[in-house]
């Protein structure tokens, strides 16, 4: 165990980069399950990877090249909004087969599919720290101001058409936002932890929270400390970041004992 | 159109061929209009293709310019899980909890899902009711309430509500009765007058 690494300046910009996902995620995660969609997140997860190997074969950059991709499953999202489930089932099947093929073939790819897939987070540099800032300052207030239409569509979806008005755009902005952060973070943080950041401190909040704005609040405190935790847990004992993330995050929800009927 | 909210001439409806209508009617600011029949006449139908929640296959629905329109559905989605308040729910349709029956006003601030069933209907129905809206469409609004929150639904529509139009559904004739200024009877398309 070394606990020095903690304090080692060569890790700071990874830890924000991280924290700042970490706290963004989860905000992600409670309308994605809100709408029922939370396995697009692993669907946009998946094909992030896939399109930053193909961008780094390629020879362009990687944030770029997994940006497009999820962007590009954002569309196909909203475009096959009836095949529900089954296109997130298809997207996930094609961005693995495509990932897996490219690590296989080809050299250059082995080391960045291993890094995107088993979560090496400290390889991120300040590149993945500015444009996650960038995305974070932008996100906060896009969905404070999709909150409403989101939770309208969820409980009164008839609302927006009965005043003759159309909540899609603002639909289809939400899926856009949820890609783009997505393929930040499976670029910086990897394909799994970042599913698990969406999909865990969600549950944690929806049991938990006393009301949808505590529920927030909750879910990104939960992500955020617990990805924190994984951090030094994962830099002291020399262990891939991503696992210690998932088992830590799937931890807590057996210790705090969230009821199966509410998964 | 003169003072009138909806005007519907020869209304038929349906989702992928015509199974309800025709229907015909004037609504104007203070009436309540009941539309009664028995169940499968498609009264639920020919209500929700007053906001274009299904297609029309004939006829015309002609609504005053600028109309805001609040819809109850019958149905609704399981809310089991979902850490939203009672107040958090009104706030999203722009309802004002001023008016709620204090067995309710109470308990706006507890998650939904640890409301009964007939609180939550209640809540629901009040978030269309006390909407900002010149027309509410209540589909069913008795479903599920007890005796106390049908009365004091009864009561609240009973009292003068000059500024908007309310065209109600239901299969149960007593609130039909009680509430409605006009009745139309779905099916035979006769207008008969309320009692």
């Amino acid at each position: 165990m070394n606990l020095e690494l903690l304090f080692d300046p060569l890790f700071r910009v990874p830890f924000f980069t991280g924290l700042l996902l970490a706290g963004l995620l989860p905000l992600i995660g409670m309308y994605l399950r809100l709408r029922g969609e939370w396995l697009a997140a692993l669907a946009f997860a998946q094909m992030a990877s896939a399109g930053a190997l193909l961008a780094m074969v390629l020879g362009w950059p990687m944030l770029a090249g997994g940006a497009l991709a999820a962007l590009l499953a954002a569309l196909a999202k909203g475009f096959a909004a009836a095949a529900g489930a089954n296109a997130y089932a298809l997207m996930m099947l094609l961005a693995w087969g495509a990932g897996v093929l490219l690590v296989a073939n080809h050299p250059l790819a082995e080391q960045a599919g291993h890094a995107l897939f088993d979560g090496q987070l400290y390889f991120t540099g300040e590149g993945h720290l500015l444009a996650v800032g960038l995305v974070c300052a932008g996100a906060v207030p896009v969905l404070l101001r999709l909150n409403r239409p989101l939770l309208l569509a969820r409980f009164f979806p008839e609302f927006h058409q009965a005043r003759g008005l159309d909540a899609r755009p603002r639909l289809m902005l939400f899926d856009l936002l949820a890609g783009v952060v997505i393929a930040l973070a499976t670029v910086s943080i990897g394909v799994m932890a970042a599913f698990a950041l969406v999909f865990v401190p969600p549950l944690v909040a929806y049991r938990f929270g006393r009301s949808w704005r505590v529920g927030l609040g909750l879910a990104a405190l939960v992500g955020m400390g617990g990805y924190s935790l994984a951090f030094a847990l994962s830099l002291a004992f020399d262990q891939p970041f991503g696992p210690v993330c998932a088992v830590l995050l799937v931890g807590l929800i057996l210790l705090l004992g969230v009821k199966s009927d509410r998964l | 159109m003169d003072g009138i909210l909806l005007r519907v001439t020869g209304l038929m409806a349906g989702y992928t061929a015509p199974v309800a209508g025709p229907l015909g009617f004037e609504l104007r600011r203070g009436e309540i209009l009941g539309l009664a029949g028995p169940n499968g006449a498609g009264k639920s139908t020919l209500l929700k293709a007053l906001w274009g929640g299904v297609k029309v296959f004939g006829g015309r629905v002609e609504k005053a310019p600028g109309l805001a329109i609040s819809h109850q559905a019958q149905s609704f989605d399981d809310l089991r899980g979902v850490p939203l308040t009672g107040r958090e729910l009104l706030a999203l349709t722009g309802a004002v909890p001023a008016g709620l029956p204090p067995w309710l006003a109470e308990r706006l601030d507890w998650r939904l899902d640890r409301l009964s069933g007939g609180q939550l209907q209640f809540l629901r129905l009040w978030a269309c009711l006390a909407a900002p809206a010149d027309i509410v469409l209540l589909d069913e609004p008795s479903n599920n309430l007890d005796r106390a929150g049908v009365d004091y639904l009864a009561d609240w529509l009973g009292r003068a509500h000059d500024d908007q139009g309310i065209v109600i559904v239901s299969h149960d004739p007593a609130l039909i009765d009680r509430v409605c200024t006009r009745v139309i009877e779905v099916g035979g398309v006769v207008e008969v007058p309320a009692q």
